[in-house]
């Protein structure tokens, strides 16, 4: 009944100028403190939008061949420098003749994840497959390449959004299944396995991500055995992973915690195992709980990828920053241009992320309400 | 009630399914359950009744492993409860359980709350096991609403459910444990007979309840347990007209009096 109630909506009041005066009264001037606040955001955004506005779009230059183009007296952002560099910004110095292979995986990646978000696209499963089974495994194909007809290309020559892309995605996809085992390992009634849990996502969730790549990159080559060598970019695509399962588990195990012991209790009554418990009946709904806290460990994790930088691996703002160097491209805006690229780069993910996951939460409202 | 009454489906064979003997248990310091005997034949509808933490709800948890028992052995349907994962399952496929909270999966439709255990643990084809809920949602009188979230239910229709999903299964014996405690009094009387009608066809029943009504007119025995022991057991008639124990006969009282 209550429903049937909530689907019955207030006529809406037609549009007028009477109608706005009157939301502006209730809304931004209801009181003399509401008045002082409502003046005052007015003042900040008056202070920061216009210059921004103007620097970024009215006074930018757009085209030019060089740095001559933007040296006027007033010039704004000098956006030919990012349409020059564009290809180190996307792929660093991948070899050129090459490059066909990054679009190729930029390709697939958007024509696998496009579908899978949308809930009401066909043959789910088939494409959930591609996306974290086969799609991997044709990635690292392609771009590492060593194969027949697919020269091979030194990680140390990947760069740009790839490696940010690289690095986010596998942190993504293994830190959730990975954090979710931590998760379940740190609630398990056996000590052993507990115990290993606590450890591990102590450990990780102690230690700065800076120091993680550090030892990735210079320490953990010393430990292995001599003539073996791991891949740099691999060590810090393993550091990155870890630490941001350590922080995925806490909170998954956040979302356990809100769920009653009676739903476990009811699923094992009914003869199901440990792992369809969890999977089918404790997890699903545990999950749906903390989706904005796994997000936002999702967009902590894409913008940390920015640290590799440290270890002299160049992510979009790594190479952002490298190219401001570039003496055909020296101008006084060049680098607030290239830092406004990449955040607006960065924005764009992060936000895209944050939005879908504001979606899927009010999807999944509707489906179960209590 | 005399014996003549009692309807032929509801016949007590003399082959025991349940075989508890010299349990215990302890919650830490705590001696939660100290020495149960009872032996449970096939058809006996059993009301266990006590004060609160008495210790009812822990032997009937104990009897799927739901609690680990420290001392003596539990045998349902010629299956020791140990530690070993496989009897546990195996025992519990046979035992179907309601809870106080109903423990309904709100994430899950009615149906698909129904469905879910015959498909993942007797791997029944989807469209099978769905016949067999509308089945048993039809026994409980709520087949309209198998496409409902629990949520949208009430209290009693939602126990009414999680009698269906235990059911099921097929169990060969059902467990309650205070199936009516957390219902609105209205809803009551629903349940109960949903139950009733469970134990007029045969079915296996142990129940910790407070109804008192309910345990004079389908119970064939009546375990009174006080302290983590079980005081006294008597047929309906004996235990409610003429308690030996003095345990018994103020605890009676107390519910009886008003």
């Amino acid at each position: 009944m209550t429903d049937m109630a909530s689907q019955i909506q207030k006529p809406r009041e037609p549009l007028s100028i009477g109608r706005g005066i009157t939301w502006l009264r209730k809304n931004l001037f209801s009181s003399w403190f509401n008045t002082a606040l409502t003046l005052l955001s007015l003042y900040v955004i008056w202070l920061v939008v216009p210059p921004l506005i103007d620097f970024a779009i009215i006074d930018a230059v757009w085209t030019g061949a060089s740095r001559e183009a933007c040296l006027g007296p007033d010039a704004g952002a000098c956006w030919p420098f990012v349409w020059a560099n564009i290809d180190q910004f996307l792929y660093g110095r991948y070899p050129s003749s090459e490059v066909w292979r990054v679009y190729v995986v930029f390709a697939l990646g958007a024509i696998g994840l496009v579908p899978a978000l949308i809930p009401a696209a066909p043959a789910k499963r088939f494409n959930l497959i591609f996306l974290l089974v086969a799609y991997p495994v044709i990635a690292v194909t392609l771009l590492a390449g060593g194969r027949p007809g697919l020269p091979a290309v030194d990680t140390s020559y990947w760069g740009g959004l790839l490696v940010t892309l690289v690095v986010a995605v596998t942190g993504i996809v293994i830190s959730l299944p990975l954090g979710i085992v931590l998760a379940l390992g740190r609630r398990s009634s056996m000590p052993a396995i507990r115990l290993v849990s606590i450890v591990f996502i102590e450990f990780w969730r102690g230690v700065p991500l800076v120091t993680v790549l550090f030892m990735a990159s210079v320490m953990l080559p010393l430990f292995l055995p001599e003539g073996v060598s791991l891949d740099n970019l691999l060590r810090c695509l393993v550091g990155v992973a870890l630490f941001a399962s350590a922080y995925m588990a806490e909170v998954v195990r956040g979302g356990l915690q809100a769920i009653p012991r009676g739903q476990y209790e009811a699923a094992r009554a009914g003869g199901l195992s440990y792992w369809q418990a969890m999977g089918l009946v404790v997890l699903p709904q545990a999950l749906r709980h903390v989706i904005p806290g796994i997000v936002n460990t999702f967009i902590g994790l894409f913008k940390d990828t920015t640290l590799v930088l440290i270890v002299g691996i160049f992510d979009l703002l790594g190479q952002v920053r490298s190219q401001l160097s570039d003496p055909n491209w020296s101008v006084p805006q060049g680098a607030i241009t290239g830092y406004l690229f990449a955040a607006l780069v960065f924005w764009v993910f992060c936000f895209g992320m944050a939005r879908y996951s504001a979606y899927m939460e009010r999807r999944l409202n509707a489906g179960s309400r209590r | 009630m005399s014996d003549t009454a009692v309807p032929p489906k509801m016949k007590v064979s003399d082959k025991a399914i349940i075989e508890i003997s010299h349990l215990d248990k302890w919650f830490d310091d705590f001696h939660v359950l100290k020495d149960i005997n009872l032996t449970v034949n096939e058809g006996e509808r059993i009301v266990i009744a006590g004060p609160s933490g008495s210790g009812k709800s822990t032997l009937i948890r104990c009897i799927n492993h739901l609690e680990t028992h420290d001392a003596g052995s539990i045998v349902v349907d010629g299956i020791e409860l140990s530690d070993d994962l496989k009897k546990i399952d195996s025992v519990r496929r046979e035992v179907g359980m309601v809870f106080q909270q109903f423990n309904l999966f709100p994430h899950m439709t009615v149906l698909e709350n129904c469905t879910l255990a015959p498909v993942w643990v007797r791997k029944m084809p989807e469209h099978e096991a769905r016949d067999l809920a509308m089945k048993y949602l039809e026994r409980v009188q709520i087949p309209e609403q198998a496409h409902k979230y629990p949520g949208q239910l009430s209290g009693g229709q939602q126990q009414r459910v999680a009698i269906a999903r235990a059911l099921c299964m097929n169990p060969r014996v059902m467990l309650f444990d205070e199936p009516t405690s957390a219902l609105d009094p209205e809803m009551i009387k629903e349940v109960l007979d949903v139950m009733v009608e469970l134990a007029k066809e045969g079915m296996t029943m142990l129940c910790v309840t407070h109804e008192m009504g309910f345990a004079r007119e389908v119970a064939n025995r009546v375990v009174f347990m006080d302290g983590g022991e079980i005081v006294e057991t008597a047929d309906p008639e004996t235990f409610f007209n003429h308690p030996k124990n003095e345990r018994t006969k103020t605890f009676l009282s107390q519910i009886l009096a008003h």
